[in-house]
């Protein structure tokens, strides 16, 4: 399990970041951030890159800080900036709480978020987190810079919209209205182990009653997304079993889930079901 | 025998292994390098079953750094990998592995190939350029599948094994009832955190053969390999290094350790190979992948007239060194603790293509007692008795000891039960773990809607296996003592246990005491570490030797001191008289400067009369078998939206007739029962349809961390010491492991109501939420 | 394409100027270039944590980084954790209590636990188990080592 030759390449800002990977790019260049799970897919020489360019030296990358109505998360951030709340009100307390789901400890102080949204697992708790919460990616290139949102960004299993020669250079979260309740639940076979499905569920509350419902499932289908059935199941409703309950039916109605020789799709739909439940109680209490 | 002061049998002292272990400064297989080193990859098959049509090396040989590249026509000379002298069994020897694919790969992981390079990255991507070209065969990946061919004539059910005794017709002719279980246990290994290793060396100036690496059993090994090799025995040695853990799997003679060895010889350098994790979990032996077909027959009041179990046991793509041994211990041990009248068993020992099956801790009675304890369970479900009291009908009683099970077959030797108290023992387990209070607040539990249960799993281990092992005892000029044995250390505590023994008997401080082990060069016999056999075993060889060498050393004194030897005593490494430790005295090692060769030793007055110092070698010798037992209790806790399964307690209770060092018994049973927690909740190697392995990384296969280990109680207790041995010892290294499958099993059927819905270990979340529908289908209505 | 990199790896307060290829994982580097093999492989995944080193003050998995990366950073190993002859609070804990058999997944769960500690030394006791629960031990069911951390933990804040 020894990683196959390549060519390093570490750049110091983003314009020789870029310029660097639009010359091996064709030839088979990647982005090394925290490397925490494309250094373990080289061990296996499941993948096997030429170059490599490494963007943990490049200057600004790991910068995260609020921008107006927005937190904006620069491609080098950890999970572990997470541990700690990074900006008042729910939304630090709500990544606080997912990234305790990510890995362990040690491999946390490595990998980044927005290497997670560049490697698009479908059991990655940030595709999710992006995905619910409308996020945007920010992706550079010599050819220039564009935006797209999450839900674009994420295109199936392990593939992205970054075209060959994009960094993702940033991701931005909005902040939620501060009377936005969470919940997140996640099931694991184990401490630290990839998520079997997990929920995401958001909301606010108007005059006693649910109000702009988002509903996101991963770990599910190829892909993280919000279930619109779940969510009209919830707007306009008092927060409660009864609504919850409606939610939960729906989600695991509308779900596709993917199967393996360990998971059944029936039993992952039990799994949309019970975890989508309890996200909606854990937002409410 | 020996003063307070230096009674160390019995005491939870430090370790004397850790200080290198917490230092960095311990030297594992891939620690060690040689001068001049090439490093071996294994090149493997990615089929299941096929026909080798060609091995294409051309491109590898030509890499950079490649010295070699062989095929199995390279080393067309060397045998496959043979059974323990101890193991033969004629009729497996055909189903043997080579050490490189000769014809047909048997299951993925098959090593084909083998590349040696200058460096470990340099034979990796020489190993991937390798082209193996393989014609598909038919796949086989169950033992439940019907038998096909293994070669020309030669079928994969290799063997039809019986047990039997007594009359099994009219048990089940005579039974009140009879209850028929389908009964599964999953596939899983040992899984240490060192992955295996081997360097091979030749010393030609020496015409040396060196394997480093060695583990578990080096003697026996070293036998293996002076048949295997045709050369002599004090020409081909095994040396262990540290050894990360064991557990029944790293040890054996595998194709890997052969390679190195002849690879060493003929391109005349050191060989290293250290297996990756991948590897480990395609290509180290897996086990307990077993299916049952077990009928009990019982009189009104729940008692045991028959056990009768058809089985299939799942032996992988080839007879490893232990040839039939697991399912042998399998048919053994399925009466356990109980007494039953009238019994057979058949063993179907089925060939499969995945990955071959030898021991893995507990190996046969991890599988035996989830049978056995499944059938108990389902008696008390069946005749409404409590499951502590349908055991307590059953178990032989104290005053039965030695009970001897006698088997029909003649092959199959006689289980003598050398002491219990089985009842006494279940009694204070159930005291200590307050079972009758737990049930009343379980029922209250369930009926709150909770999903929780409780179960047990009992059973007898085995352990401490003959015939005959010795030790080496010296003390040197300073009064240190140095105890040479042929035993191995896989972390369990070997050093520190014969240690205490040795200064115990000898009357040192055992901190003075340095433990040697593995090593065949320097003593030439010894039985290992395997089957929990080397505290009883080797160290009763080091109490008898550790005697002799009080005894020398009392004469030496009595002289010396002009005191009689019945008043002198050793205290802390000082002969002194009994009744006046302040008294004149004598060191050890002044004894020994007086005995060493050529010195004037007492009474002799002559230099040079060959005495072999203040030393002794002691032997022990039995044809008896040492069986330990225990009970283990579990209290579970269901998720219901989940199916996952939190493990709320759980208990040990396990009688090890004579604990040398509690600390260190308490850390084997507590270290077994998570491993067997893994093997009941978590770890499964799977394989799809294709034979492909489906948990070749630790993401896959599911080794318990520290949030799946609940705290562990423990209750060892010293009740019935071994008859067989001077100091009582048994053993402890499988009872934490044993009963788990049994104990988990039994509290998920209790608590989903239905207690023998569980037929299969492990107990994933899926397929205890399928338990869970089958159960609400049964009963519309509950929550 | 096999193009080396001269960089230099400070172990433990030592320098070592050293020439490798940029695929060496850190681990390998620590072991084989630098000789200090009390780092153990046990996965070469990020699964098992047997290789924990704490580099620039954080607790990382060795296997998981290449060597290139760290030039010029501060990597600690197990070799480095005594004082002398005196052995780390830690190091002294685990031999108390019984917090090793085989002793392979030892030095990660050493490093593992003083580069936690040492950052932050009042860190709650749910959160520690969380931590610990990264890397696995095989041979202790894991109440010893808890139990080591625990006491070491309490000494450590004492000094």
């Amino acid at each position: 399990m020894k990683p196959a030759a390549f060519e390093y390449h570490a750049p110091k800002t983003i314009a020789e970041a870029v310029a660097l990977l639009a010359e091996v790019a064709p030839d088979d260049g990647r982005i090394l951030a925290g490397g925490q799970s494309l250094v373990p897919t080289m061990a296996f020489r499941l993948a096997r890159p030429a170059h490599l360019v490494d963007i943990n030296g490049v200057d600004g990358l790991d910068r995260l800080y609020l921008d107006g109505n927005e937190l904006s998360i620069g491609a080098c951030v950890r999970h572990a900036a997470f541990h700690r709340p990074v900006v008042d009100g729910r939304l630090g307390l709500l990544l606080s709480s997912i990234v305790r789901h990510i890995a362990h400890y040690p491999i946390r102080q490595r990998g980044t978020f927005c290497g997670s949204l560049a490697q698009a697992d479908p059991a990655s708790e940030w595709c999710l987190t992006a995905v619910t919460l409308d996020g945007t990616m920010t992706a550079k290139s010599v050819r220039g810079s564009r935006t797209i949102g999450a839900q674009d960004f994420i295109e199936g299993i392990m593939t992205t919209a970054l075209a060959d020669d994009e960094l993702l250079t940033e991701a931005r979260l909005p902040i939620p209205p501060d009377d936005t309740r969470f919940g997140f639940c996640e099931f694991n076979r184990i401490a630290g182990g990839f998520a079997v499905a997990m929920v995401l569920a958001a909301y606010g509350l108007k005059d006693g009653v649910i109000t702009r419902p988002r509903l996101g499932v991963g770990g599910v289908e190829e892909r993280p997304r919000r279930i619109p059935e779940a969510e009209q199941a919830l707007e306009g409703r008092s927060p409660g079993a009864q609504a919850f309950r409606a939610a939960s039916a729906a989600a695991a109605g509308a779900v596709d889930p993917m199967e393996d020789i360990n998971t059944s799709a029936d039993y992952r739909r039990d799994l949309v079901a019970t975890l989508t439940l309890r996200a909606l109680e854990s937002a409410w209490s | 025998m020996a003063a307070d002061k230096t009674a160390y049998l019995g005491r939870s002292v430090e370790r004397l292994e850790d200080p290198p272990l917490v230092t960095g400064a311990a030297r594992f297989v891939a620690d060690i390098s040689f001068p001049g080193q090439l490093h071996m990859r294994v090149v493997r098959s990615s089929y299941a079953h096929g026909e080798i049509i060609s091995i294409d090396t051309s491109e590898a040989r030509l890499m950079p750094g490649v010295v070699a590249v062989w095929t199995a026509e390279d080393i067309a000379d060397i045998g496959p990998v043979d059974f323990r002298a101890d193991r033969a069994a004629e009729g497996l020897k055909p189903y043997r592995q080579p050490v490189l694919a000769k014809g047909r790969v048997r299951y993925v992981g098959d090593p084909v190939a083998a590349v040696f390079a200058e460096d470990p990255y340099l034979a990796e991507d020489a190993a991937e350029s390798v082209v193996i070209e393989v014609e598909e065969l038919p796949v086989i990946v169950s033992a439940d599948d019907p038998p096909g061919e293994f070669a020309a004539g030669r079928g994969t059910e290799a063997a039809v094994m019986h047990h039997s005794y007594g009359d099994i017709d009219a048990a089940f002719a005579n039974a009140e009832r009879v209850i028929a279980l389908d009964l599964r246990t999953g596939r899983h290994s040992g899984v240490p955190m060192e992955t295996r290793g081997a360097i091979g060396r030749y010393d030609a100036a020496k015409d040396m053969l060196e394997l480093h690496g060695a583990a578990k059993v080096p003697h026996r090994n070293q036998e293996t390999l002076v048949r295997m090799l045709g050369r002599d025995p004090s020409r081909v040695h095994v040396h262990e290094c540290h050894v990360g853990g064991g557990f029944g799997v790293r040890g054996e003679l595998y194709p890997e350790d052969i390679l190195v060895l002849v690879a060493a010889m003929r391109l005349g350098r050191p060989v290293k190979w250290i297996e990756d994790r991948q590897e480990h979990l395609m290509c180290a032996n897996q086990g307990r992948e077993q299916h049952h077909l077990a009928r009990v027959a019982v009189d009104a009041e729940g008692r045991i007239l028959g056990i009768d179990d058809e089985f299939f046991h799942d032996q992988g793509g080839y007879v490893r060194t232990h040839g039939s041994n697991v399912a042998n211990r399998t048919m053994c041990t399925i009466t356990g603790p109980y007494r039953v009248p009238a019994f057979r068993a058949v063993c179907h020992f089925r060939l499969t293509n995945k990955t071959p099956c030898a021991t893995y801790r507990a190996p046969g009675r991890y599988e035996s007692t989830f049978v056995r304890e499944r059938l108990m369970d389902a008696i008390a479900t069946e005749l409404g008795i409590d499951p502590i009291e349908v055991r307590k009908r059953n178990l032989i009683a104290a005053d039965e000891m030695p009970y001897t099970i006698a088997f029909d077959e003649p092959h199959v030797s006689d289980m003598v039960l050398d002491s219990g108290d089985y009842a006494g023992l279940l009694d204070k387990a159930a005291a200590a773990f307050g079972w009758e209070a737990l049930r009343v607040e379980l029922d209250r539990r369930r009926a709150d809607g909770e999903l929780v249960g409780a179960g047990i799993g009992m059973f007898v281990e085995e352990g401490g296996r003959g015939p005959t092992d010795g030790a080496r005892i010296a003390v040197d000029a300073n009064g240190d003592v140095e105890v040479i044995t042929g035993g191995a250390s896989l972390g369990q505590g070997f050093e520190t246990t014969m240690a205490q023994i040795c200064a115990e008997a000898l009357g040192v401080d055992y901190r003075r005491v340095r433990v040697i082990h593995g090593h065949t060069d320097l003593i030439p016999y010894g039985i290992g570490a395997h089957a929990t056999r080397a505290t009883v075993m080797t160290g009763s060889a080091v109490n008898v030797a550790a005697l002799m060498v009080r005894e020398i050393a009392i004469d030496a004194a009595a002289e010396m001191l002009q005191t009689p030897a019945d008043e002198l005593d050793i205290n802390d490494g000082t002969v002194v008289r009994r009744d006046g430790p302040t008294g004149p005295s004598v060191t050890l090692g002044e004894i020994a400067r007086r005995l060493a060769p050529g010195a004037a030793g007492p009474g002799q007055g002559d230099p040079g009369q060959g005495n072999p110092g203040l030393a002794a070698e002691g032997f022990f010798t039995t044809k008896d078998t040492v069986f330990p037992y225990g009970v283990h209790l579990a209290v579970v806790r269901i998720d219901r939206g989940t199916g996952q399964v939190a493990v709320e307690r759980f208990m040990v209770a396990y009688d090890v007739g004579r604990a040398v060092n509690p600390m260190m018994i308490e850390g084997q049973l507590v270290g077994g029962c998570i491993q067997g927690l893994g093997g009941a909740l978590y770890e499964e190697f799977v394989y799809d349809e294709e034979g492909q392995p489906m948990a070749v990384t630790l993401a896959d296969y599911l080794v318990p961390s520290l949030r799946e280990a609940p705290d562990i109680e423990v209750l060892i207790t010293e009740d019935a010491p071994s008859p067989l041995n001077p100091l009582g010892l048994k053993s402890a290294g499988e009872g934490g492991i044993n009963g788990v499958g049994a104990a988990i099993a039994g509290a998920i059927g209790d608590a989903i109501g239905d207690p023998g819905a569980v037929r299969r270990l492990p107990l994933t979340p899926g397929r205890v939420r399928d338990l869970l529908r089958q159960a609400d289908a049964a009963s519309p209505g509950t929550p | 394409m096999n193009g080396k990199h001269d960089i230099t790896l400070t172990i433990n307060g030592q320098a070592y100027a050293i020439r490798v290829e940029a695929r060496r994982t850190l681990a390998d580097v620590i072991r084989e270039e630098c000789g200090q093999t009390g780092t153990h492989l046990g996965c070469e995944h990020g699964v098992c944590g047997t290789c924990t080193v704490i580099v620039d003050g954080a607790p990382v998995r060795s296997c998981l980084m290449f060597a290139v990366q760290c030039d010029g950073a501060k990597i600690r190993t197990v070799e480095g954790l005594a004082d002398g002859e005196e052995p780390h609070p830690l190091q002294r804990a685990f031999m108390e209590h019984h917090a090793l058999q085989c002793g392979f997944c030892t030095p990660g769960f050493l490093m593992l636990a003083v580069g936690v500690l040492e950052r932050e030394p009042d860190i709650g006791d749910e959160d520690l188990l969380d931590i610990l629960s990264s890397n696995l031990c095989r041979c202790t069911g894991y109440a010893n080592i808890v139990k080591a951390v625990r006491a070491a933990a309490a000494q450590m804040r004492r000094r």
